[in-house]
């Protein structure tokens, strides 16, 4: 995932050594402690995952049997206009989901972090609420508030006389759903993880900055910021790896709910076309070779991540 | 403006406010679907108050999809992956921070690395898998591989090591006892809070998973309550409060859930397992 992620492992201190002519059953224990993680990341996690790249290589039907067709998944997905149509599709849904949450994670993040604010939990548990909210549950409403006809929001719009919009239909309007969707989903958790991280500034930086004449914009960008560089590299990468991989939103908003999100694939993204030639038309091995495109996508994201805080670590 | 600058402004509590309103919103704007028959959800201006249809739609609910048995099921497999995960956590977490082994270091540089793997990309191959097992269309191939969580034996293992002295290991093998019953009688207990909030988000993350289900379950009667909406959207059309009801009852436990353990949820996140 990141680099930020993983902590300088520290060795703990020693524990105490097992007595001498501890029993073989003592010895192994450890092993048998740790083992099921590792089992199961094998069956279910590790050889999935290498497998996906040697299916990707079949002609592969569930049904009937499988040929050796080399390279020519790939090569067929790179002259798909399909295959063009959910990139662009991910990565503009990605965009527009990712940057409002983040400026609005950091503006709350820093008013949670007041230490005079009255009501905090109240705030900080009704932001995680939309976290508990299933992602079935919240497509299906917040379809309903965009709605062309019988929408909330285009019944406010038309109070100040704006023309209905249909946005499910339209390939920006979908994906502003969609987006809305995402950002509503994870404000708040982000929000926490940037309070988490602003706790650890201690209180009295922000004290004799404000002594020093420091207003709440120079106190914002100048202690807030700097100290939230890390997790922010995190939730960037976090996001983009989890916005590589929506699913359900665009399956769930269109009308009837198809695997190709609406009449012309307006918001069809990577991982619905992956499963819509997996699993709607049983081609396994075209659906393996748009998941290894989704993961060197992933390993693009996290170069790019690891290079920019080696960056920002380099500039301190 | 000329208020002191360690007081909350006005405007703070405003922008926190809406935010508030803005996450609780559409949770009460599906309970207002929920209650009123479609007429009256699609009017203009739209109906704020609950109406008395919610015992009318929870039984169409109830009618159109097994939804009673869905909901037994989402409860069984992310309570399953909720209790297992914290277990096998724990354990690993307590072998990593107190146990001295060949290989341990090196054991869990390779725990933290296997995070960096996208298996979620693998659903193809995961399902030829469970195919092989014979586990396709049942309630195991999505409780197995939820149990296996490289974050949860971290995030353990950074509470044991905090929190359990090398002395009280050392006293407890001097009373002769086993490393199994350290961990039982000594470890586990004084971590217990902690594996409970990482079971707590386990239990939410699977209890709201819907890819896999959705790949895996085929019969109506194995469906988890999210593939159960799914159904019940296919019904959109000609009842738009049915889909309505059905988030409103599949989001329902949570909630509950939420309104009694959402402290510790938020102060899980507020502990920072993330460090820089």
């Amino acid at each position: 995932m990141s680099t930020t992620l993983a902590p300088v492992p520290v060795a703990p201190a020693e524990p105490p050594a097992p007595r001498v002519g501890t029993p073989l059953r003592e010895r192994l224990a450890p092993y048998a402690y740790i083992a099921p993680f590792f089992v199961l990341f094998a069956v279910f996690g590790l050889f999935p995952f290498l497998f996906t790249f040697y299916v990707a290589l079949f002609d592969w039907n569930p049904i009937g049997d499988h040929t050796f067709i080399g390279f020519d998944n790939f090569t067929r997905m790179l002259d798909d206009p399909r295959f063009w149509n959910a990139t662009r599709n991910t990565v503009s849904i990605w965009f527009l989901s990712t940057v409002p949450q983040l400026f609005l994670a950091l503006l709350l993040a820093h008013l949670l972090n007041h230490a005079r604010l009255r009501a905090a939990l109240f705030f900080r548990m009704s932001v995680l609420v939309p976290y508990v909210t299933s992602v079935a549950a919240t497509a299906i409403v917040f379809a309903q508030l965009f709605d062309r006809d019988f929408g909330l929001l285009n019944w406010l719009l038309g109070l100040v006389g704006v023309e209905p919009v249909d946005f499910v239909q339209s390939t920006f309007g979908s994906h502003v759903v969609i987006a809305a969707m995402v950002t509503w989903r994870w404000f708040g958790y982000t929000t926490l993880l940037y309070l988490a991280s602003l706790q650890a500034v201690p209180r009295d930086v922000y004290e004799s900055a404000a002594i020093d004449g420091a207003g709440g914009w120079q106190r914002f960008r100048h202690i807030t910021i700097p100290a939230l560089r890390p997790v922010i590299i995190f939730t960037v990468i976090t996001s983009t790896i989890g916005g590589l991989q929506i699913f359900t939103e665009p399956l769930l908003v269109s009308p009837g709910s198809t695997l190709t999100c609406g009449a012309v694939r307006q918001c069809q993204t990577l991982t619905l076309m992956l499963y819509e030639q997996g699993f709607g038309r049983y081609e396994f091995g075209y659906g393996s070779a748009i998941g290894v495109a989704l993961f060197l996508m992933v390993v693009a994201v996290a170069a790019v991540n690891y290079l920019l805080s080696s960056r920002i670590k380099a500039d301190r | 403006m000329s208020a002191r600058h360690n007081n909350v402004r006005w405007w703070q509590y405003a922008v926190l406010v809406g935010a508030a309103a803005v996450s609780i919103f559409p949770l009460y704007w599906m309970f207002i679907v929920a209650t009123t028959d479609t007429a009256t959800a699609t009017q203009m201006p739209p109906e704020i108050v609950p109406g008395d249809n919610f015992f009318y739609l929870a039984g169409l609910v109830f009618d159109t999809v097994p939804f009673l048995q869905s909901i037994v099921n989402s409860l069984v497999v992310a309570g399953a992956i909720g209790v297992g995960q914290a277990l096998l956590c724990a354990l690993a977490g307590f072998a990593f921070a107190k146990l001295r082994f060949p290989g341990r270091n090196t054991l869990f540089l390779v725990v933290l690395l296997t995070m960096t793997v996208p298996t979620q990309l693998a659903v193809i191959p995961q399902y030829l898998i469970m195919s092989e097992l014979g586990w396709v269309d049942t309630l195991q191939a999505l409780v197995v591989p939820g149990l296996a969580s490289a974050f949860g034996i971290f995030w353990m293992r950074q509470h044991i090591v905090a929190t359990i002295s090398d002395e009280l290991m050392q006293a407890a093998y001097l009373d002769g006892a086993s490393t199994w019953q350290v961990f039982w009688r000594i470890a586990f207990p004084i971590v217990r809070p902690a594996a409970f909030v990482l079971g707590l988000f386990a239990f939410v993350t699977a209890w709201n998973d819907f890819l896999w289900p959705f790949i895996v379950l085929k019969s109506p009667e194995r469906y988890t309550a999210q593939i159960a909406i799914k159904a019940l959207q296919n019904s959109f059309d000609i009842d738009l409060g049915l889909a309505m009801s059905g988030s409103f009852l599949a989001t329902l436990p949570l909630l509950v859930l939420f309104v009694f353990v959402g402290r510790r949820m938020v102060g899980g996140i507020l502990e920072g397992a993330f460090k820089g």
